[in-house]
């Protein structure tokens, strides 16, 4: 918010962000925020957007849709496609902690591959979530959007250059923000910051930005700040199951070759 | 005010509601090895970090909820996080 400046117009998803800001009867946004559905924030950001150009007002106010990874990756995927397509001017951002948290933590299109979920179950005969982590960004790139960032809580000065940055572009913008979930992942309140940065400077979870569909810039690892998988998967509940079952070792070891994978893919490694 | 349709509350009403209440450890700022790196500043989830000088920060006990992001990131280990009751 601090980076959007006042003259925004918020549509919100429901979801966890929705609900701890907006604790009735009150509220902590101080800008015209929307709440509408789950699945439709991108439908009601592209009215909002269409009415400010029929008033010849689109000078006057920016146009932000959230949502969670599970309103944008799977109920709001359809009416998210649409404001893609009709390439509104509308900076959609999608709080990516991995699965339906507001609603006790439901497995999601961008759950990650091995994760335990209430809907995906680990146990002896079980790894927990089947799928691997749907690849979003390259989803929205195929559209044709403007301009496409991941970030992390784990960093939050690089979310405020983000924001920054893609409200300087014209059409559709994409920004996904990783952010743990204390209950959800299984963690201590105080290392979930830690965790985020984990996930990044393993590999797990690429930072980068993208401007009409081709990578410009990455958020390289430093050398010093390189972590094994481990560092991150451990500390989670939600992947306990990888330590407790015999044949935990090979799922671990393909979490690790999914992380260097990226580092490989995205030039992670700092020189 | 009953919710039929839609209801609008007043903005950042949020800001008056303490969260004095939902700690159990709070945050001690030693103010002793702080090297000004802002990490605590930036990273408390709930703004309530601030900062009184170059190397010298603390926090309002209202907004925080005694979560001890701050106290694991501090490099330095300038802060401490302690039981309310030994307060
Ligand atoms: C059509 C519909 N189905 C289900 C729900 C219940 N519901 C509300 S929020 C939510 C999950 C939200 O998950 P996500 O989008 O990832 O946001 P998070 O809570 O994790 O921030 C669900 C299932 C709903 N509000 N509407
Ligand atoms: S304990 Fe949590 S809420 Fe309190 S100052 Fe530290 S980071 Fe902020
Ligand atoms: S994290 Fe520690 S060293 Fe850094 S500014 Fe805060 S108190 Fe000072
Ligand atoms: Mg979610």
């Amino acid at each position: 918010m601090e980076a959007a400046g006042p003259d925004v117009i918020i549509a919100n998803a429901t979801g966890c962000l929705e609900v701890f800001t907006t604790r009735f009867p009150r509220s902590s946004w101080q800008v015209p925020w929307i709440h509408s559905l789950f699945e439709n924030p991108a439908s009601v950001a592209s009215g909002i957007e269409v009415a400010l150009k029929a008033l010849g007002r689109e000078d006057e106010a920016k146009v932000i849709a959230q949502a969670g990874d599970g309103g944008t990756a799977d109920i709001g995927m359809g009416a998210f496609s649409g404001m893609l397509e009709r390439g509104h001017n509308i900076l959609y951002v999608c709080y990516d902690n991995e699965a339906y948290s507001n609603t006790g933590f439901q497995r999601s299109g961008l759950t990650p591959k091995d994760a335990l979920t209430t809907t995906s179950p680990a146990g002896p005969t079980s790894w927990g979530n089947l799928t691997r982590k749907k690849d979003l960004p390259a989803i929205v790139a195929a559209h044709g959007a403007a301009y496409i960032a991941t970030s992390s809580v784990g960093y939050p000065v690089d979310i405020t250059r983000k924001v920054k940055k893609a409200l300087t572009f014209t059409g559709p913008k994409y920004l996904q923000i990783h952010c743990p979930c204390v209950p959800g992942w299984g963690i201590e309140s105080a290392i979930s910051v830690r965790m985020a940065r984990y996930a990044i400077n393993s590999g797990l979870y690429p930072i980068f930005e993208m401007e009409y569909g081709k990578i410009t810039k990455v958020r390289k690892i430093k050398k010093e700040d390189l972590v094994g998988v481990e560092e991150y998967l451990k500390p989670q509940k939600r992947f306990a199951h990888l330590y407790k079952y015999p044949g935990g070792e090979e799922h671990i070891k393909a979490i690790q070759a999914a992380a260097d994978a990226n580092i490989e893919k995205y030039g992670l490694l700092a020189e | 005010m009953k919710p039929m349709f839609g209801v609008v509350v007043q903005p950042g009403t949020t800001r008056d509601q303490k969260k004095t209440g939902w700690r159990i450890y709070r945050p001690r700022f030693k103010q002793k090895d702080c090297i000004g790196c802002l990490d605590c500043l930036r990273s408390c989830p709930d703004g309530a970090v601030y900062q009184i000088d170059k190397k010298k920060f603390d926090s309002d006990m209202d907004a925080c909820k005694g979560c001890g992001v701050c106290a694991d990131l501090c490099p330095v280990d300038d802060i401490d996080m302690e039981l309310e009751e030994q307060q």
